[in-house]
């Protein structure tokens, strides 16, 4: 198997049973105030640096290229509050665009 | 789930027009996923059976990026915690037990979860209602949307000559978008973009994005 199929069916596989999980355990042992605050935060961290890396990293390498104005354009977009089609869309064009002028 | 005779008008549709709209997004992870290398059949088991956006898109992205499976299964793990949460606050809505608890669990998401604690006021049986069916509407167009987008961004060579790979952080700042509410958040967005771009020169593809969520347990710890 490769490192595709380890991950499609390792990360599906962990994803229900957290769900499950939620359906089973009793709600005590997962009501913690700090814990659900962590969890609040988790996404915010993670996606912030998903952000940085897909626009900003090629490899290991840091570089500023096509993907950094699709990035700027997506968060104009988010900022004027486009829904989420739109703000991919105009991000990938513009990003397209960009790229063909210099390729 | 009640029966079909029963379904409240307003419900339906608040449920099925979210669900259609959420499943648009399907469109750009089905696309992503191409470009990062994964096949048609894994996209669509991905979608099917992990059935978590925010998971699906840190999934591919980790492995497009060059990062290890392991990676890869631990963001997408770190992510679905949420989904485990969701399942507390549904379990005594529904009150289902057997197959009805493993499909029920499987439609656990921001949305489904979203529109049933939205119905409170109007009863448990609107509540359930509102899972249901955001649940399984969701499911239905997101798969459907993906086999699209797959399918389109299979046909393309050079995902950059079709701005594919600026789709995936476009899609990311979408998701983390409506979560920057509070000044913490966005010190914390701030700081994980930091921490994400200094470690990736150094540390193995996939590892400066998992090394963030110390950031989130530090903060979550600490603030009150």
């Amino acid at each position: 198997m490769n490192k595709f199929w380890i991950a499609t069916i390792g990360a599906s596989a962990l994803a229900f049973l957290l769900k499950f999980a939620g359906h089973s355990i009793p709600a005590k042992y997962l009501n913690n105030a700090r814990l659900q605050r962590i969890n609040g935060f988790i996404p915010v961290a993670l996606l912030s640096a998903l952000v940085a890396v897909q626009a900003f990293a090629t490899k290991r390498e840091l570089q500023v290229d096509h993907r950094a104005l699709g990035l700027a354009v997506a968060a104009f977009a988010l900022k004027i509050k486009l829904p989420f089609p739109v703000v991919v869309g105009a991000a990938a064009f513009a990003s397209a665009i960009f790229y063909r002028l210099n390729n | 789930m009640s029966p079909v005779s029963s379904i409240n008008r307003a419900t339906a549709t608040k449920s099925l027009s979210l669900a259609f709209a959420v499943g648009t997004y399907a469109l750009a992870f089905g696309a992503a996923s191409i470009a990062a290398g994964f096949s048609i059949l894994q996209t669509s088991l991905l979608s099917l059976l992990l059935f978590s956006g925010a998971s699906q898109f840190a999934v591919i992205g980790v492995i497009g990026a060059g990062g290890t499976a392991l990676t890869a299964i631990a963001t997408s793990t770190l992510l679905g915690f949420r989904n485990a949460l969701y399942g507390i606050v549904m379990t005594p809505i529904l009150q289902v037990t057997g197959f009805k608890k493993i499909v029920a669990a499987q439609i656990t998401i921001d949305e489904s979860t979203g529109v049933a604690l939205g119905e409170e006021d109007r009863g448990i049986s609107m509540q359930r209602q509102g899972f249901w069916l955001t649940g399984f509407g969701v499911f239905l167009f997101w798969n459907i949307f993906t086999v699209i987008g797959a399918l389109s961004a299979s046909t393309i060579s050079n995902p950059a000559e079709w701005g594919l790979d600026a789709a995936v952080p476009a899609a990311f700042i979408a998701l983390v978008w409506p979560r920057l509410k509070s000044k913490n958040d966005i010190y914390l967005a701030l700081s994980a973009t930091a921490l994400a771009l200094i470690t990736t020169p150094i540390l193995p593809a996939g590892l400066p994005i998992i090394a963030t969520a110390g950031l989130a347990v530090l903060l979550g710890w600490r603030v009150r």
